[in-house]
C-alpha cells in the first residue's frame, strides 16, 4: 500500500517527520482523515491535536495550534507557529 | 629604570590586556556562530513548507487579495532595518545602513515617503542621532532573537499595510538586512516582502507534469487571509536569524583582526623597548667609563 510522507513542523524546528498511513486532524471546518491518494488540500488547522499512524500501526500525537496542513503527491505538511509532540 | 623604557613597557601592558578581551571576544562570536547557524538551519523546513503553500495559493488561484496585488500608485513605503544591538562588529551595521539610506534616497526619488521600523539598538542609535523619526522599535533580542518577536513585527508590519494609505496605512514593506553568505562574507541586502513577490521556493514540478490542482479549506480567500501573515512573520523570522548569524560572524571576523593588530603591537614596541634598554645600559657605561677617566686624569 502506498505511503504518505509526513512532516510536521514548527517556527523553529522539524517536529517529526517520516512516513505514514494515515493523518487525521482538526480544521476550522471540522475532523479531517488523510489516507494516501488524497486530493491536494490546503487547510487551516483549528485549535486541537494532529494524530498520525505511522507504518508500525502506533499512533503519534502532536499538539499543533495556529497553522496550516497541506497535502500533495502523498506528501503531508503540518505547518504551525507551536508545535509539540504530546 | 629610564623613563622611556617605561612608557614603552606601559604600552606593551596595554595591548596585552586589550589582547586578551579581543581574544575571548572572538572565541566566544565565534562559538556562538555555530549556533546561530544551526537556528538558521532549523527554521528552514518552516519556511520552505509556508513558501510553498504561499506559491500555491498565489499560482493556482486567480483570487484578488489585498496582499498580492500591486496598488495603482504608492505613496508610502515601510523599511524594516534589522541591525545589532552590539557594536564591536566592523562594517556590521555601517553596511545595514548605507543600504537603508541608499534605498530611501531610490524610493524618495519615486516619489515615495518613507516610514521606518527599527530592529536592534544600533540603528535606533543612528536614528535618533541624526534625530530623525521612526515608527517603531525593537531592541534586546538580536544576538538570539525570538520566534515571538518576529510575530509582533510582522503582526505590526501587516497592520500596517491593510490599513487605508489615506488614514496612514504603507503601501509597500521593505526589508534590509544583513545575509549570512559565509564565514568571511556577509552582504546587506533589500527584500521586498509586500505586495507579494513569490520567486523562490516555486518548485517546477518534475516526474507528476501535472499542477496540483488544489482544495482549499475554509475557501481561498479565509486560506490566503490566514497564510499570509505566517509567510511574512516567516521571512522576518528568517531575515533576523541570518543577521544574528551575520553579526556573529562579523564579530569574530573584527575581533580576530583586532588580536593580529595587538599583537604586532606588542611586537614593536618590544623591539623599541629593547632598543631603549640597550641605549640606556650604553649611556650608563660610558657615564662609568667617563667618570674612571675623569678620576685616573686628575691623579
Amino acid at each position: 500500500m502506498a505511503e504518505l510522507t509526513v512532516s510536521v513542523v514548527s517556527a523553529d524546528a522539524e517536529v517529526w517527520t517520516g512516513p505514514a498511513t494515515q493523518v487525521s486532524a482538526r480544521t476550522t471546518e471540522g475532523e479531517i482523515g488523510i489516507l494516501p491518494g488524497h486530493e491536494p488540500i490546503l487547510a487551516i488547522l483549528g485549535a486541537g491535536e494532529v494524530r498520525v499512524k505511522g507504518t508500525d500501526g502506533v499512533w503519534i500525537k502532536a499538539d499543533a495550534a495556529d497553522g496550516f496542513l497541506s497535502v500533495e503527491n502523498d506528501t503531508v505538511t503540518i505547518v504551525a507557529r507551536h508545535a509539540a509532540l504530546a | 629604570m629610564g623613563a622611556q623604557l617605561r612608557v614603552y613597557r606601559q604600552k606593551i601592558r596595554s595591548a596585552q590586556t586589550t589582547k586578551k578581551i579581543t581574544r575571548a571576544m572572538e572565541l566566544i562570536a565565534a562559538s556562538r556562530i555555530q549556533k546561530a547557524q544551526a537556528r538558521v538551519r532549523a527554521s528552514e523546513p518552516y519556511s520552505r513548507a509556508v513558501t510553498r503553500a504561499v506559491s500555491a495559493v498565489a499560482s493556482y488561484s486567480n483570487v484578488d487579495h489585498i496582499l498580492t496585488t500591486e496598488p495603482e500608485k504608492v505613496t508610502r513605503a515601510a523599511v524594516l532595518i534589522l541591525s545589532s544591538d552590539r557594536g564591536l562588529a566592523g562594517a556590521f551595521n555601517a553596511n545595514v545602513l548605507r543600504q537603508a539610506e541608499e534605498l530611501t534616497a531610490l524610493l524618495q526619488s519615486e516619489g515615495k515617503e518613507v516610514v521606518y521600523y527599527l530592529v536592534g539598538r544600533k540603528a535606533v542609535g543612528y536614528f535618533n542621532f541624526r534625530k530623525r523619526a521612526f515608527e517603531k522599535e525593537w531592541t534586546g533580542g538580536t544576538d538570539s532573537p525570538e520566534f515571538d518577536t518576529a510575530q509582533e513585527v510582522g503582526a505590526t508590519l501587516v497592520e500596517r499595510f491593510i490599513q487605508d494609505t489615506a488614514e496612514g496605512g504603507v503601501d509597500e514593506i521593505h526589508i534590509v538586512y544583513n545575509r549570512f553568505v559565509s564565514m568571511i562574507t556577509q552582504t546587506p541586502e533589500v527584500v521586498r516582502l509586500l505586495p507579494l513577490e513569490v520567486v523562490e521556493g516555486v518548485e517546477t514540478p518534475g516526474e507528476h507534469d501535472l499542477l496540483p490542482l488544489y482544495d482549499f479549506e475554509p475557501g481561498v480567500g479565509d486560506v490566503l487571509d490566514a497564510l499570509l501573515p505566517v509567510y511574512i512573520e516567516s521571512r522576518i523570522f528568517n531575515a533576523m536569524l541570518q543577521s544574528a548569524a551575520a553579526k556573529h560572524a562579523a564579530t569574530q571576523k573584527a575581533m580576530k583582526s583586532a588580536s593580529d593588530n595587538a599583537d604586532t603591537l606588542i611586537l614593536d614596541y618590544t623591539r623599541l623597548a629593547n632598543n631603549a634598554r640597550q641605549a640606556e645600559i650604553t649611556q650608563q657605561i660610558s657615564e662609568i667609563v667617563g667618570g674612571a677617566d675623569a678620576l685616573s686624569s686628575s691623579r
